[in-house]
């Protein structure tokens, strides 16, 4: 059977998503699991996750709300953890063709794994990898998370299984790769140089436990964006 | 939590996010941000994950407590320091903090 690059980029997208669709498949169980028990009711839980397709926003979403916070404070925290796509869609938009739908399709399933499976190097992306690997892992986001929603109600609540402290872990292991060193290969073009992201994530930290006992629920993780302030001390220009 | 507010957290958070994915293949046309402004959004991400991680541990309402989450997490920590996959990862925070709740009685 003949294959043309095409095709070849297609397979080779949905092939290097296969271990990280297992792994979100894992997630969407647990964000089913716990959303409901925040307080989403699992229709809501099953379409946040068809549409708003971004994992950390959704626990933070479900998570300012399961504590009690308003709905504002939710989609602040949520868009402001989402706020990364802006500059990562700037970096994929030169290599994106096409009708303004197939654009927008692009940009629904570039989440932070689909991007770095597309990333070439050099700054290059190839939209085939994106849509493909993007493609599988939306789709194992949204049968984990109906995964969860009906498995949820079985296995009752989730504080007794310490799924309040997969939470935690989860973002953690999110946080990592944003804390390391990362100046090569696919992360070239957004890399940051030396400790500023770990400097901002334990001012974030800091932030938001400070101000735990003060304000509402939600607040003290939206002012912790104020972290990034970090990023106006600039280092000296590297060109 | 009201049904309508859950209801407009996901209907906002969804439209906002498409339209922060979409806004550079749509608008700009490939045209980079300046770069002190990409600076500033690329540490929002570590900032508030870390305020996530701060708050989901040690957090009670708004009372601040170590309980058994902290040693699940702290397992999570090290887990993550070995490169472990990440659902082994979320799987080790929760069994270890639902062995501790067990065994505190």
């Amino acid at each position: 059977m003949s294959e043309g690059p095409q095709e070849r980029s297609y397979r080779h997208g949905a092939r290097a998503a296969l271990p990280l669709a297992v792994a979100v498949f894992g997630f969407g169980l647990s964000f089913g699991v716990l959303a409901p028990a925040a307080g989403m009711s699992g229709a809501a839980a099953i379409v946040m996750s068809i549409t708003t397709f971004a994992g950390s926003a959704q626990f933070a979403a479900a998570s300012v709300l399961g504590a009690g916070g308003a709905a504002a404070t939710a989609i602040l925290a949520a868009v402001m953890l989402n706020a990364r796509y802006l500059p990562i869609g700037v970096t994929v938009a030169p290599w994106l063709e096409g009708s303004v739908w197939t654009r927008l399709l692009h940009a629904h399933l570039m989440v932070d794994e689909s991007w770095a499976v597309a990333a070439e190097g050099s700054g290059r992306f190839n939209p085939r990898v994106l849509l493909a690997a993007g493609a599988s892992i939306w789709t194992a986001w949204v049968l984990g998370t109906i995964g969860g929603v009906v498995f949820g109600n079985v296995i009752g609540d989730p504080n007794r299984l310490g799924l309040d402290a997969a939470f935690p872990a989860l973002f953690l292991a999110l946080l990592a790769p944003q804390v390391r060193d990362r100046g090569s290969g696919a992360f070239r073009g957004l890399s940051l140089r030396g400790r500023l992201p770990l400097a901002a994530a334990l001012l974030g930290a800091a932030i938001a436990l400070v101000l735990t006992p003060f304000t509402p629920a939600g607040v003290p993780i939206v002012a912790a964006g104020a972290a990034c302030l970090l990023g106006l001390r600039r280092e000296p220009a590297t060109s | 939590m009201s049904t309508t507010a859950v209801w407009a957290v996901v209907i906002v958070t969804g439209v906002a996010t498409l339209a922060l994915k979409a806004a550079g293949p749509l608008l700009l046309g490939g045209r980079p941000l300046p770069e002190r402004v990409t600076g500033l959004v690329t540490l929002l991400g570590p900032a508030l994950l870390a305020a996530l991680v701060a708050i989901g541990t040690f957090a009670d309402g708004q009372r601040l407590v170590i309980d058994a989450r902290v040693l699940g997490v702290g397992v999570a920590a090290v887990a993550i320091r070995l490169r472990a996959p990440v659902l082994l990862v979320v799987v080790l925070a929760a069994a270890v903090t639902a062995g501790a709740r067990a065994l505190n009685g």
